[in-house]
């Protein structure tokens, strides 16, 4: 590619130069000049007043695109049961395979995880890959990584999608370099272009405050890690029909170069917040690190997860893993409840695509009322125990 | 124990703003930083070495002003700093980054453990690290908040989305680090003045043996087609009155909702 400025179009204006998202458009001589790192993202394209600047799509094809077919999903499973994530994605896979016409193959990977094939097929799979073995057990990047590149190798789809989650992240960027692919992280959105069958891929960059929509063109398979929660599961099927195919492993235990010592599964009671569909969140507004057990309350009456402002973990109120933000966890859940919480630009990062927002906060200006679908202006140690008291109220339980 | 750090520049968050006109990131004036995650991994680097000795080495791909960043990881204590820049590697996608970040790696030669950060704040592709990791064939263990080793093995703790693991594995391995991993320690004052003082090493495509077109946007098999600004999600409803109606009128939303 190319991107090429017409010196007798452009006046100097410095348009292009102020919105370029990276900044690298520089002004010598009253003429803009592209500096190094350009992504040929087309933004100056469309800004440029004097259509001065044009980019240049290079034709090149890299592999024989028409011989991957169908729709590869990663069925990400925990504790024998399907991560919510993979039945997103092969739900997503089934309305994409309609739109191409073409097939959905769900790769399953672990121990004891037979009857998850029917699951796969109700949900819209046209095809079921088991590895029923003990090396895939539990997820270790090396035998995961062999496993599922021999499959795309022998399948060959057309796109592949995974869930972005930490297990998901870490395995598809190993398949995507060995496949020598290109690979989309985080995607919170799939279209087709239908007319050249290319995966648009539309995903966050910089916490959120940008959107940038990607594809792979002359590669294969197109893939994509899909944030959960994003997309919507479709409707079960019990009488859907497919094939199941069982295979080996083309890897043996001593080949894997990492050991499971232990597995530390979060404290009792304690939801993944990823997943969670309701998130409590307590920030610095909590004051000490006893507060905690109010938010406890509040997330425990709602069947949901306790999130965490940095602010609180920075101070040692809260485990790490409680975090959400750009430095910690993204969530997506049906209900935020933010108590105490500011809303820095690196909070608001990990939760702004909630559905429903709520802000619980003394200060009026705080800017997290400005993405809360409801606040409350307000003590929170007025407002949470009235909120249990409420919620008791209203589920009978006082 | 030879240890690599790879890390990138990139610009500080807490400042961008978006243009309420055009719609578009403002990054005018906005200040370069250390990513992050990457800092933590320095400091991990730093504390290995402290207590097995050998050699801290940070390298980054980047444009010729990432030389700044290179000078405040020598001023907390890296001993060597590698800049890999050269017009070959701009519009790397991670496929082009990892490849030639692992060129370079293969050029430093001997090492025990590489370091990346869970993710760059600016792409949030947590990608590069494990494609450094594949095109060196080394195991690797991503998103860890704790390392220890005794100079054959190391035994980490890696973060899972429904709680942890401790995991063992043989050197040399790649890991990819959390925030909690440790807190970073301050640059000091004379550590900034020698760093001041240093030579920066630049290796270009021709000093790492890269195939051109491996790299940069010739080598990236994803492009960027568009970027724009997601609509910003608006001012819902504030509440009025006294707080137990506030509470009650949130409470019947709630339930119209059909969520509690
Ligand atoms: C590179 C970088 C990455 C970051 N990543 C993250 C991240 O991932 N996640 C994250 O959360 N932050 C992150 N931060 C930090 C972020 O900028 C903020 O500092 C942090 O989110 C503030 O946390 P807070 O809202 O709990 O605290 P504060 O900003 O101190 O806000 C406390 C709020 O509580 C309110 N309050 C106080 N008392 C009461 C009361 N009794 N009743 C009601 N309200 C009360 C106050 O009005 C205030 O608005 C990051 C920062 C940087 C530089
Ligand atoms: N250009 C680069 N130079 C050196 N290291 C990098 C570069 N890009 C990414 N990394 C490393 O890879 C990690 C993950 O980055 P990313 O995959 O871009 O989210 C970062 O935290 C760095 O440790």
């Amino acid at each position: 590619m190319e991107i090429i400025i017409d010196a007798e179009k452009c006046t100097g204006c410095t348009i292009c130069s102020k919105r370029c998202p990276f900044a690298i458009i520089k002004m010598e001589n009253r003429l803009a000049v592209i500096g190094q790192g350009c992504t040929f993202c087309g933004v100056c394209v469309e800004a440029c007043p004097f259509s001065a600047i044009t980019i240049y799509k290079d034709q090149e094809k890299h592999v024989d695109l028409s011989a991957y077919k169908g729709i590869m999903v990663f069925g990400e499973v925990r504790d024998k049961k399907f991560a919510n994530v993979a039945l997103e994605l092969i739900s997503k896979a089934r309305e994409i395979a309609d739109q191409i016409k073409t097939h959905v193959i769900t790769v399953i990977l672990g121990e004891k995880i037979n009857h998850l094939a029917k699951e796969a097929l109700s949900y819209g799979s046209d095809k079921v890959i088991l590895i029923d073995d003990p090396v895939v057990k539990d997820f270790r990047t090396d035998a995961y990584a062999r496993v599922m590149v021999d499959i795309i190798r022998d399948q060959k789809p057309e796109i592949a999608l995974i869930g972005a989650t930490s297990i998901g992240r870490d395995l598809a960027a190993r398949i995507a370099i060995q496949l020598h692919t290109g690979l989309t992280a985080d995607c919170t959105g799939l279209d087709m272009d239908m007319e050249r069958r290319i995966l648009l891929q539309t995903r966050p960059a910089f916490g959120g405050n940008l959107m940038a929509t990607i594809e792979t063109p002359y590669h294969r398979p197109q893939m994509a890690t899909v944030r959960p929660k994003v997309m919507k599961i479709g409707k079960r099927d019990e009488s859907r029909k497919g094939e199941i195919l069982n295979l080996k492993p083309g890897i043996t235990e001593e080949k894997v170069r990492t050991k499971i010592r232990e597995i530390i599964k979060q404290e009792q009671g304690e939801v993944n917040l990823e997943e969670a569909e309701i998130i409590c969140t307590g920030g610095r507004g909590i004051h000490k690190p006893e507060n905690f057990s109010l938010i406890r309350e509040l997330a425990g009456l709602l069947g949901g997860a306790v999130g965490a402002s940095r602010a609180t973990v920075d101070a040692g109120w809260i485990d790490a893993s409680h975090q959400v933000g750009q430095t910690g966890k993204t969530v997506a859940p049906k209900l935020y409840i933010a108590c105490g919480v500011s809303g820095a630009i690196q909070h608001l990062a990990g939760m702004q695509t909630s559905d429903i927002i709520v802000a619980i906060n003394k200060d009026a200006d705080a800017p997290i009322f400005n993405v809360a679908t409801y606040g409350i202006v307000g003590d929170l140690f007025d407002v949470v125990p009235a909120l249990i008291k409420e919620i008791k109220k209203v589920k009978g339980l006082e | 124990m030879d240890i690599i750090v790879c890390i990138k520049q990139v610009p500080d968050t807490t400042n961008i703003r978006i243009d309420p006109v055009t719609n578009t990131l403002v990054r005018d004036g906005v200040p370069s930083i250390i990513n992050p995650f990457d800092v933590n991994a320095i400091e991990e680097a730093l504390r290995i070495k402290e207590k097995h000795g050998g050699k801290v080495t940070v390298i980054t791909m980047g444009p010729p002003q990432a030389e700044t960043a290179l000078r405040d990881c020598l001023a907390m204590g890296a001993d060597d700093v590698i800049l890999v820049s050269d017009r070959k590697f701009a519009g790397a996608d991670t496929w082009a980054t990892s490849y030639t970040l692992s060129q370079a790696i293969k050029k430093i030669g001997k090492f025990d453990i590489i370091l990346a950060g869970k993710q760059a704040i600016d792409g949030d592709t947590a990608q590069v690290g494990p494609g450094i990791a594949e095109w060196l064939d080394l195991p690797q263990v991503t998103y860890i908040r704790k390392l220890e080793t005794d100079g054959q093995k190391a035994i980490v703790e890696r973060m899972m989305d429904d709680g942890y693991e401790s995991i063992e594995v043989r050197l040399p391995a790649l890991f990819t680090v959390l925030k909690g991993i440790n807190e970073p320690r301050m640059l000091s004052l004379k550590g900034k003045m020698m760093a001041k003082k240093r030579e920066i090493t630049v290796w270009s495509a021709d000093d790492i043996e890269a195939e051109e077109h491996k790299c940069g946007l010739k080598g990236s098999p994803t492009k960027v087609v568009r970027t724009f600004t997601p609509t910003p999600r608006g001012r819902g409803e504030i509440f009025q009155g006294e707080i137990i109606d506030q509470v009650k009128e949130l409470v019947k939303r709630l339930q119209e909702m059909k969520i509690v």
